[in-house]
């Protein structure tokens, strides 16, 4: 009897840790579940009609990002169909849920309704998956916020597989950021000693901190603290903290997303440390976050491609628009997706495609089309795009004064 | 000086760990099933505590007790309609509804909650404690967690040898049957033990989320599974094991981080819970099982 018990009880144990292992495995690769494949929104607008499609993760744990860009291309669709110019689309917008095999399975679906044009993924792991396989179909793809380099492919751009010619980007590249970033700091010397902490578990931020590694190098920008963590370690943030201020940095550098970066902005007010914050899009969402101290991002720079308090008219009507209709301000992405859509109607003009035609000649005219167009939507101005995918656009300095976005 | 305020963060961290792992060691010693749900339950007991303060405009007081009674609940909840039709099936089948349950939790809360953190304001409202001219900053949330640890850990431990019900919690966890036959009602004994493991994961929760103030559908999860391993390596079933387990593994993840490497933390963390097993099967403070041939 009691042999029976210290058997049972050990393997008990083992297998515990063995699920706790695989639970904790499972944590790492982001958050997927089984919730509802709903919300297809599809909206058809008659025969002579592109049919765009959408694929993001409307539900799960990255929903806020999906969402954001599918109300954006919504808004762009409603406003060109409303506008009842010769060209007009038909939207189909799918959930992923931010994994890459649902996303292939919603690129299928789209596929079989007809798509001719992609506004997609918005993630960036999914984006990887889909884009190879627009490739291979050959239909048009724009991403408004996968910024991964090998979304595009190419080596040039340090991507590790083959450039994927029908692939562009409405969002900066990780290393773009990175670059901008560290040119930034130090045309406007914001800081002599600096210090950074990035997630080593995410390819977003690595693949940030790596490029303004090499360009702070360069710029003879003086490094002085490096730490790190992990999706898994992202609960306290003492040490990072602390090395930064010991190391005694005056300017933070955080390429990371607002949610470890709001802890870490409490973390330094806990500890009395005042340096300059300075963040990247992923930044972005830190004020709308539901009970954020606004004052502890009091004078926290970002560079990003949009402001929601931009004065300019279009911005402001996209604004109140997205408001009305969700009730929430908008975000980067929900602006990306919204530019999206309006690149691709500028392109189609610039090529003069029509609706009956196919999605691959379509897709051929697009590729050739988008790198000559130059332009202007609410993310940026004289926008163009290069044939590696990557665009170009001038990222803006954006501080946070009193709990709003104030360019610099 | 900085090696003492690393002890004072890792102790902050040690006994937020050591407050959750005491949830598990509870559920673990008497019921003797490893509640997976229990950092979901962490997770719900925040959100309630937020609903109440921020929503509702509640004084922290009221939101604490709602959080308690409201997990509490769930606790019974889960219990009667998850574990409950499981008592007799092997403990690896109650082992696999447990995860199961940590999942249905974690996507109710997505549902409900929506994906987008939210950030916790503290239930302790106070300045932080300064020493040595503000180079030692001692949080006023970790000074209450450690007291609340003891208290737990004290009421606990008087209740389990005191109390008519909690010895029967120990019979039943030294044997169900003999307990079954001098009268105890187990069911009704194990449902009570769901009801106060949840009731500290409510209070889990709220230290948790004050300490480190953001909140989240999967808040629970990756503190739940670090409190699990602080459980065992104090020796799960033990509730002073517990303390221990936490503040030793909170400490030797913030050493770990300062003096080693912010990558490799959890590595270290990990590596001690295999050491430990290793050497101590039965953990620290776990009792070492007699075998009798």
């Amino acid at each position: 009897m009691n042999r029976m018990n210290h058997m049972s009880r050990r393997t008990f144990l083992r297998m515990g840790s063995l699920i706790g292992a695989s639970t904790l495995l499972s944590a790492c690769n982001g958050s997927s579940n089984d919730a509802s494949q709903a919300d297809e929104g599809t909206a058809e607008t008659g025969a002579a009609s592109f049919k765009i499609g959408h694929i993001g993760p409307l539900t799960g744990g990255a929903a806020i990002y999906g969402t954001a860009t599918n109300n954006g291309a919504q808004i762009a669709i409603d406003e060109i169909n409303a506008e009842g110019g010769a060209i007009q689309f038909a939207f189909n917008s799918q959930d992923d849920e931010h994994d890459a095999e649902k996303s292939v399975n919603a690129y299928n679906n789209l596929k079989d309704w007809g798509m001719q044009v992609l506004v997609g993924t918005t993630t960036t792991t999914p984006c990887v998956a889909v884009s190879a396989e627009t490739n291979a179909d050959r239909i048009f793809q724009l991403t408004p916020s996968a910024s991964s380099v090998n979304v595009l492919g190419g080596e040039e751009i340090g991507a590790s597989g083959p450039r994927k010619d029908n692939v562009f980007q409405m969002c900066f590249t990780d290393p773009n950021q990175g670059t901008a970033s560290a040119q930034y700091i130090s045309e406007q010397k914001l800081g002599t000693k600096i210090a950074i902490i990035y997630n080593n578990a995410d390819a977003y931020s690595t693949g940030i901190y790596n490029t303004f590694m090499e360009k702070a190098a360069e710029l003879n920008l003086d490094v002085v603290a490096e730490t790190t963590f992990t999706d898994d370690t992202a609960t306290d943030f003492s040490v990072q903290v602390s090395a930064a201020k010991d190391s005694g940095a005056d300017l933070l550098f955080l390429p990371i997303y607002y949610q470890p970066a709001s802890l870490i902005l409490a973390e330094a007010s806990k500890q009395a440390y005042a340096p300059l914050f300075f963040g990247v899009d992923g930044m972005d969402g830190i004020l709308t976050m539901e009970g954020f101290d606004a004052s502890l991002a009091e004078g926290v720079i970002l560079l990003t491609p949009f402001v929601a308090n931009a004065d300019d008219p279009k911005t402001q009507g996209f604004v109140s628009k997205y408001q009305d209709l969700y009730g929430d301000v908008p975000n980067q992405f929900a602006a990306d997706a919204y530019d999206c859509i309006y690149a691709i109607k500028a392109a189609l003009e610039a090529a003069g495609s029509t609706p009956d035609q196919s999605a691959e000649e379509i897709c051929e005219a697009l590729i050739a089309a988008i790198t000559t167009i130059t332009f202007d939507g609410i993310t940026g101005t004289g926008v163009t795009w290069a044939s590696t995918g990557e665009v170009s656009k001038s990222p803006k300095g954006m501080v946070i004064k009193e709990g709003a976005y104030v360019a610099m | 000086m900085g090696f003492l305020s690393n002890v004072v963060n890792g102790i902050s961290l040690g006994s937020v760990y050591a407050i959750i792992a005491l949830g598990y060691t509870m559920v673990y010693g008497i019921a003797k099933m490893l509640n997976f749900a229990h950092g979901d339950v962490i997770m719900v007991g925040g959100y309630l505590s937020f609903i109440s303060m921020v929503y509702l405009g509640l004084h922290p007081v009221f939101a604490v007790l709602i959080a308690i009674c409201g997990c509490t609940v769930l606790g019974i909840l889960i219990e009667r309609l998850a574990y409950k039709p499981l008592r007799e099936a092997s403990s690896l089948d109650v082992l696999i509804t447990a995860i199961g349950v940590s999942y249905l939790l974690q996507n109710l809360a997505l549902l409900i909650w929506k994906s987008d953190p939210k950030v916790y304001p503290s239930v302790i409202q106070a300045e932080p404690l300064r020493f040595f001219e503000g180079q030692l900053i001692i949080s006023p949330v970790s000074l209450v967690t450690v007291l609340v640890n003891i208290l737990i850990m004290v009421g606990l431990t008087l209740f389990t040898t005191r109390t008519r019900m909690g010895k029967a919690m120990r019979a039943c966890s030294e044997d169900k049957g003999a307990a079954q036959l001098m009268g105890i009602d187990v069911d009704k004994t194990i449902s009570l033990t769901f009801a106060i493991g949840s009731g500290l994961a409510a209070i889990a929760g709220v230290l948790l989320c004050s300490a480190y103030p953001t909140l989240m559908p999967t808040t629970g999860s990756m503190p739940g599974i670090k409190a699990f391993t602080a459980a065992v390596v104090g020796g799960i079933g033990s509730i002073p094991g517990a303390l221990l387990g936490g503040l030793l593994l909170g400490v030797a993840e913030i050493f770990a981080k300062a003096y080693i490497s912010t990558q490799f933390s959890d590595a270290i963390v990990f590596a001690v819970l295999i050491i430990v097993l290793l050497v101590r099967p039965s953990g620290l403070l776990g009792k070492p099982v007699n075998v009798k041939v």
